[in-house]
């Protein structure tokens, strides 16, 4: 399982004065869900797009399924699969039609395809659809669709750039269903996102932040090692309460959920609980609790950035 | 092999893509059909009937007689008639009549002298201010010259027909023989250059918008991550276009030659080669403006940038022998002009290949220069 598939080593990537990605390292593992977290405009796509070799890195190496990038990216590009943000495949053309003009840009034809079309349309519950023309679908039957697309030719590595961005909650749970099993399969996945609880489903993720990685490891130990505590303040202002924390240096960040404040503060403080209530917050909490610390907790942590 | 197998891939998704595509289907046929019929009978350059107004200052039976014979010409109508001038030239004013006849009330004098009636009274010298006063005044709206042309051609009709006299032929400077043409029937020179005109249409615009098409609606984004190269996906995308543009100059050609009777003298080598290099190179023109173009609108708006001078300047409506050298340079550069020279060779005056080979020659080297700077601009794009 040690197998790495991708290996990234100061990859970077300026536009002009711009740099969109700054020395990032990577190591994906074999068989695991790998993914890339921030926000829009952090590096995601371009790390992914220097990654399948459409961009030249600016500096760096990087090895993908053993090809070196980017003087074998014609070669990778047969090994591995792609699915993009927006929907990318014909909306005036059927399932049926979609999924054999890739088989066939990739080189499969006849009854192979055939057979493949259908194995794919029975995994992806597309069976009923293959007549449909992709325009007329829903975001959730494209999605399906897309993957299937995606994985026609059995790719090694599967690319997937903020994958659920447009179907509902239970299409993205079925969704990842299907990820697991690919992973089953012997595939390995890179799925950028902005949605915490997609990145909660990966076996590990990186944070990335203005085109650095600012955290990386497994969900749960990004959690254990985040350096701050999660404090939930339950208070009859709690706008006020929020701008009076968010002036203390000790907190990194407060923000509102309804009623209550999740307040970040920063693991200098042993008892945050205590600490808190020590606070002058005009009208006094009328409750102060520990939590367990969500992703959100820790990408908030690692990028510096409150959002609120 | 591969790759010819993904220029198939991208050839049968594009068939059925059109095929799909009931509008740009019906244009496919529609357009040259339309246009043919549209163009065949509207665009006259022979022009007749022209609205008059007639100012009868003389009003006597000979001037009535002179009303009819004018009018016997079948160049102008008389719709409206005056007492006075003024009037006349309010009504050219107001685009009621586009001219106005003007009888003077010395016409018999006018005539008697004129040389154009020659009766045998004396012979008259040209010199003298007396006999070479003209019968009678056209005044003429001239902003259209073509108007002006036609109504300047009865300047000197003969009148001998005022006093039923025998044609008196005056022997011409100069004989003119009419080839090709020769009941001078606009149609004629028409439609093969609408072969011209149709397909730079088509051709440029649907090949432009055809490779936009592809980034506009996010296709691209899939593609360039497949095996797909950029050369082998302009290849597949334009063969289905060379088919139609073959279609469109066929549904031209024959319906030109059934409906107005257009000879099509030449042999089929030589269109088929003319009308194949145009096309190549209309496709070629059109996919680097694909390349220029970021959306179907701009690819619309940069072939609306080279269709209009296409129609225009490239002898289509005007001949190209009357505009000035910048203009006739500017046309020279344009494939239309070289295509349409060529073909109306072809069609009307039985050209053999031999003799279209200079603007054949031009046609395939436009092509290919236009296919190399599509795709060093096309991988660039996408690098």
């Amino acid at each position: 399982m040690t197998e790495a598939v991708i290996e990234a080593r100061g990859l970077t990537r300026r536009f002009g004065d711009f740099t969109a990605v700054d020395s990032l390292d990577l190591s994906v593992e074999r068989g695991t869900i790998y993914g890339f977290l921030g926000p829009n405009g952090c590096g995601k796509t371009t790390t992914v797009r220097m990654l399948t070799g459409l961009l030249t890195p600016s500096a760096g190496t990087a090895t993908v399924l053993g090809y070196d990038l980017p003087r074998d990216a014609e070669p990778l590009k047969r090994k591995i699969g792609y699915m993009t943000q927006r929907f990318s495949l014909y909306e005036d053309l059927s399932v049926c039609e979609n999924l054999g003009f890739v088989g066939k840009v990739y080189g499969l034809g006849g009854r192979r395809a055939r057979a493949r079309i259908d194995e794919l349309l029975a995994l992806y519950n597309l069976t009923d659809l293959a007549r449909r023309r992709a325009g007329a679908m829903s975001g959730g039957q494209r999605q399906r669709l897309a993957l299937a697309a995606a994985t026609i030719h059995a790719p090694k590595l599967l690319f997937l750039d903020e994958p659920t961005s447009a179907v509902d909650p239970q299409s993205r749970r079925d969704f990842w269903e299907r990820l697991f099993d690919l992973i089953d399969g012997g595939t390995s996945i890179l799925v950028s996102t902005h949605y915490m609880d997609e990145a909660e489903r990966c076996h590990r993720i990186a944070i990335l932040s203005a085109g650095r990685v600012r955290a990386d490891g497994s969900p749960q130990a990004l959690m254990d090692a985040m350096g701050a505590h999660v404090v939930e303040v339950a208070t009859p202002d709690p706008r006020g309460a929020k701008q009076a924390l968010t002036a203390l240096p000790e907190v990194i960040s407060a923000a509102q959920l309804g009623a209550r404040l999740r307040v970040l503060v920063t693991d200098r403080i042993a008892d945050p609980v205590a600490w808190l209530r020590q606070q002058r917050l005009g009208t006094p909490p009328t409750a102060v609790e520990q939590v367990r610390p969500s992703l959100e907790d820790v990408f908030v942590t690692s990028t510096g950035d409150g959002r609120q | 092999m591969n790759s010819l197998r993904r220029i198939l891939a991208v050839l049968q998704k594009e068939l059925l893509q059109i095929r799909r595509d009931r509008v740009t289907l019906g244009m496919i046929v529609m357009l040259p059909l339309v246009q043919l019929l549209l163009f065949g009978y509207a665009i006259n350059t022979d022009v007749r009937h022209i609205p008059a107004a007639v100012v009868d200052q003389s009003n006597t039976a000979l001037s009535r007689v002179l009303t009819q014979i004018v009018n016997a010409t079948q160049v102008v109508d008389f719709v409206e008639r005056h007492d006075d001038l003024d009037e006349a030239e309010r009504a050219i004013v107001a685009g009621r009549v586009r001219a106005a006849f003007i009888i003077p009330p010395d016409l018999a004098q006018r005539v008697v002298r004129s040389p154009a009636v020659a009766l045998d009274l004396a012979t008259p010298r040209s010199t003298d201010e007396e006999t070479s006063r003209p019968v009678a005044q056209w005044i003429v709206d001239g902003s259209d010259t073509t108007i002006a042309a036609a109504i300047k051609a009865l300047r000197s009709m003969p009148l001998h027909e005022l006093f039923e006299q025998d044609v008196n032929r005056t022997t011409p400077t100069f004989e003119v023989a009419l080839f090709y043409n020769p009941e001078q029937r606009t149609v004629v020179n028409i439609v093969p250059g609408l072969v011209g005109i149709i397909l730079t249409m088509t051709m440029i615009m649907f090949t432009s918008a055809a490779i936009v098409r592809e980034s506009e609606r996010g296709n691209m984004e899939m593609l360039i991550n497949t095996p797909v190269r950029s050369l082998e996906l302009m290849i597949g995308k334009i063969i289905p276009y060379i088919f139609i543009g073959l279609i469109q100059a066929l549904i031209i050609l024959s319906l030109g030659h059934l409906i107005y009777a257009v000879p099509v003298s030449g042999g089929l080598p030589a269109l088929a080669v003319a009308t194949l290099l145009f096309i190549g190179a209309s496709l070629s023109l059109g996919l680097v403006l694909s390349t220029i173009a970021k959306s179907q609108l701009q690819a619309m708006q940069l072939t609306l940038f080279i269709l209009l001078p296409s129609i225009l300047l490239s002898g289509f409506m005007f001949p190209f022998e009357g505009m000035p050298a910048l203009a006739q340079d500017i046309a020279e550069a344009l494939p239309a002009t070289h295509f349409l020279r060529a073909i109306r060779a072809v069609v009307l005056r039985d050209a053999t290949l031999a003799e279209i080979r200079p603007d054949a020659l031009w046609l395939g080297a436009f092509m290919i220069g236009g296919l190399l700077v599509a795709s060093l601009r096309f991988t660039k794009r996408l690098g």
